[in-house]
């Protein structure tokens, strides 16, 4: 398994029954595909819609995801402008969303909309997200590309959003913010928490309870 | 009741260099694609452009970008057209980067009357700077403000002779906010019924803020 579905389907673990969920582009949308049974959800669209499902049959030019690509909706979706939609963000009417992340900290601070100099794509959707939706996960690998940290003492990249987040699930392990600062709460299979340590910049707090991450087999 | 329907040509009565435009759609769907068309065969130029995103560099409102027509650009998203981050790095165009929610509602405010929007969105980012914060029953919030448009282009799957107007899926987005906060609206439309055809309740935006109408279909 590779680390992004390892990710995934640890993320999907924590959606019950009945939830509102916006999943964002990339990672984030993979987790509707591991979905534990019995574990129904309502999935948003932050262009406008609840009830997104998979393209079934022929892409409609008029319905896509908030990435622009075709997709399907379930009956007794619901359209609506896109002022309803941050409502339902901003208001506290999504239960959970899933983000990616450039770099995460022992504060909560999430940083995934710009890298000066180099890209900036705009924050779209992201930062209304991580301010009204309920619990804030953070899915994403756990190092970048050229190996460096992304788990830090403190962001240095433009917030998207300052003390947003909840929980970061990466294929090393899951971490919860608190009050206290980062617990490891969960580590992945074959992994030990020095290996765990090494790759993160912030300081962890090592749960009483550590257990190996659930369910990604 | 008047027929709004007018022709393209017609429409670009309503084009003037410098004016603000607001254009609906979210990644090009959505957008009244005819509507850019005549922008940019007309050379309107130095447009101020109020938009959810810049499309594409070939689809939806990107175009604008790409034939640089722009003087500056209010969206919440600008990764899916290279052309508009390279022209903001050149400093040859200025882009104002919004959150989307915090887009909708300035939208909102500036069809409404209203005179801004109290939001904890962008709270400890660089969205702050400049802004007024004020603490209510303590919880911080910036003060959004409104923006309205000299024209707005929008898109409609269906409308009456009046302007009532019905929209399609995903495609409705900020259309029927931008209908709202213009001095004037044009709506491009896939379909045109006579006034009484479209049920009362099944309108989403009122003919009463629709000024024009653009069908290119047949009869």
């Amino acid at each position: 398994m590779n680390a992004k579905e390892m990710i995934a389907r640890r993320v999907a673990l924590e959606l019950e029954n009945g939830d509102v969920i916006n999943l964002g582009i990339g990672l984030p949308t993979m987790v509707a595909n591991y979905l534990p049974k019995g574990v129904n959800v309502t999935l948003q669209s932050e262009n406008g819609f609840v009830g997104l499902g998979a393209l079934n049959g022929e892409a409609d030019a008029n319905l896509v995801n908030a990435g622009g690509q075709p997709c399907g909706i379930i009956p007794g979706a619901v359209m609506f402008d896109s002022a309803m939609s941050f409502m339902l963000i901003r208001g506290g009417h999504v239960d959970v969303t899933v983000l990616g992340g450039l770099e995460v900290d022992e504060e909560g601070n999430l940083a995934n909309w710009m890298v000066p100099g180099k890209m900036v794509p705009g924050m779209g959707g992201a930062m209304d997200l991580v301010t009204g939706a309920k619990k804030v996960i953070v899915a994403m690998e756990h190092c970048a590309k050229n190996g460096s940290a992304k788990i830090l003492k403190k962001c240095r990249l433009p917030l998207t959003g300052k003390g947003v987040v909840d929980l970061i699930v990466t294929e090393l392990g899951v971490f919860r913010v608190t009050e206290e600062g980062l617990v490891l709460e969960e580590v992945a299979p074959g992994v030990d928490v020095e290996f765990v340590t090494a790759r993160t910049e912030a300081n962890l707090i090592i749960s009483p309870n550590l257990n190996q991450m659930q369910n990604i087999s | 009741m008047t027929n709004k329907q007018i022709s393209i040509q017609e429409a670009t009565d309503y084009f003037k260099d410098g004016m603000t435009i607001m254009v609906g759609g979210f990644l090009a769907v959505g957008t009244p694609d005819v509507l850019i068309d005549a922008l940019i065969e007309q050379k309107v130029q130095n447009m101020e452009l109020i938009a959810n995103d810049t499309g594409f560099p070939d689809k939806g409102v990107g175009r604008l970008v790409v034939s640089r027509q722009l003087s500056k650009v209010i969206a919440s998203h600008i990764g899916t057209n290279p052309e508009t981050g390279k022209q903001m790095i050149a400093q040859e165009m200025d882009v104002e980067l919004v959150p989307q929610g915090t887009l909708a509602e300035r939208v909102r405010c500036g069809g409404a009357g209203l005179g801004g929007v109290l939001t904890s969105t962008g709270i400890g980012t660089v969205v702050e700077e400049g802004k007024q914060k004020l603490s209510v029953n303590g919880v911080e919030y910036l003060l959004e403000e409104p923006l309205r448009a000299d024209l707005a282009l929008i898109r409609a799957k269906k409308a009456d002779k009046a302007g009532n107007l019905i929209y399609d899926k995903s495609a409705r987005n900020f259309n029927p906010l931008m209908a709202m906060a213009a001095d004037v609206v044009i709506a491009q439309v896939d379909e045109l019924v006579e006034v009484g055809e479209i049920k009362p309740d099944e309108v989403m935006t009122p003919g009463v803020v629709v000024d024009k109408i653009v069908y290119l279909g047949g009869c």
